[in-house]
């Protein structure tokens, strides 16, 4: 998006030091992908949570620590695996290209 | 009740974008979905508002269903299918809320929002004008809502399907992981209870799975056919769609939703709690 400040998502009103933070964006491109699907995979590989992206292309989640996958559905694109580690007090950034 | 009555497709919503007879509901956990775009013709019921009680912890009472679907044009004669997002968890949640109050024809959109939007089809801002309706509601069908104590009886002798995801179950997360974890409740699961997340219920693209499929994953967890059944997850919601599966798409009898759910039990005081994995012993301690 034109003009919009490079880097993550405000963190406002998130208690960091509570919990571990997943997010991030999902381009394609170059160009955010707002209205994808981003879902959270736990170690073995279950759902547990997902979110749409916003117009900006950015998700959050709060997890706990440990490993987790991030699959990306989006329209007209083949599903995306990234797989991410979250420890509570941090946050792990993201980008998913399509 | 079947797949035939209870669920219909994209393609067949598509079809019957212009039917009079049908009413198109959407009802997402993000309150603002509607507001970005929905399908053409559909009304948008809020669930932190339209659907609850502002003060008690309820439901709306019958007069207050009455009255809401009243004005929003909902008549009981109509085929009212409901659609979301968030797999439609929440859209489910509405599903069963309607079959509280006795609407007849109701109906749920394979895979919801998501599908709808991953087959690129149209979404519209235009807000419909239906006119005002005099809608009826029956009392509340109480046969498929369990409360709190039934749930505490229910231990080791019902079946109790917890459907949060492992991590909400065993305790290492107390919410989805989309939503903050600082809770005031205990963390852990109801002792006895099976956990089959309710995204074992549905593909990738939120629709749900094969009848086949869905049988088997229930018979894998021992789910008991002579024994009565209360699904529970969080709030309600996700429990919805489980007992939609259980239910709508699969038959079984006396299947109850909790909608307090963990927010309510994991609050609760003196009552036995399980943590980790395995469903647990009836009074809470590990096998």
């Amino acid at each position: 998006m034109c003009g919009a400040t490079e880097g993550g998502l405000s963190l406002a009103g998130v208690d960091v030091t509570k919990e571990a933070v997943i997010q991030g964006k999902v381009v394609r491109g170059g160009d955010p992908v707002g209205g994808a699907y981003v879902r959270l995979l736990d170690r073995t590989g279950e759902f547990t949570a997902e979110v749409p992206t916003s117009a900006t292309g950015h998700f959050r989640f709060f997890a706990g620590d440990g490993d987790w996958t991030l699959r990306t559905l989006a329209p007209k694109a083949e599903p995306v695996d990234r797989k991410v580690r979250a420890a509570v007090g941090s946050v792990a950034e993201v980008e998913i290209s399509l | 009740m079947s797949r035939e009555n209870s669920l219909v497709s994209a393609q067949w919503v598509e079809e019957h974008l212009d039917d009079q007879n049908v009413v198109l509901i959407e009802v997402d956990e993000d309150t603002s979905s509607y507001d970005k775009g929905h399908i053409r013709g559909a009304i948008k019921l809020d669930w932190t508002t339209d659907l609850q009680d502002q003060v008690r912890r309820d439901f709306l009472n019958k007069e207050q269903f009455e009255a809401l679907l009243s004005s929003h044009g909902v008549g009981n004669d109509h085929t009212v299918v409901l659609y979301g997002g968030n797999n439609n968890w929440f859209a489910a949640y509405a599903y069963w809320y309607f079959k509280l109050y006795g609407h007849q024809d109701v109906k749920l959109l394979d895979g919801g929002r998501k599908k709808w939007e991953l087959d690129s089809r149209e979404l519209t801002d235009e807000v419909p004008d239906r006119a005002a309706t005099t809608y009826v509601a029956q009392e509340q069908d109480r046969s498929i809502r369990a409360f709190r104590d039934e749930v505490v009886a229910a231990i080791g002798s019902h079946n109790l399907v917890d459907v949060r995801s492992p991590d909400e179950y065993a305790g290492r997360l107390l919410a989805p992981a989309h939503l903050p974890q600082e809770q005031s409740q205990r963390a852990g699961h109801v002792p006895t209870s099976v956990n089959v997340p309710w995204s074992k219920n549905a593909n990738d693209d939120g629709t749900f799975k094969s009848d086949e499929e869905l049988q088997k994953l229930y018979a894998e967890v021992g789910f008991d056919e002579s024994k009565d059944t209360i699904a529970l997850c969080r709030i309600g919601e996700r429990s919805s769609l489980t007992w939609f599966v259980l239910q709508e798409l699969l038959g079984k009898k006396n299947v109850k939703n909790y909608d307090g759910s963990w927010t309510e039990y994991g609050s609760l005081v003196g009552v036995p709690i399980a943590l980790g994995d395995e469903p647990g012993q009836a009074d809470g301690k590990s096998a």
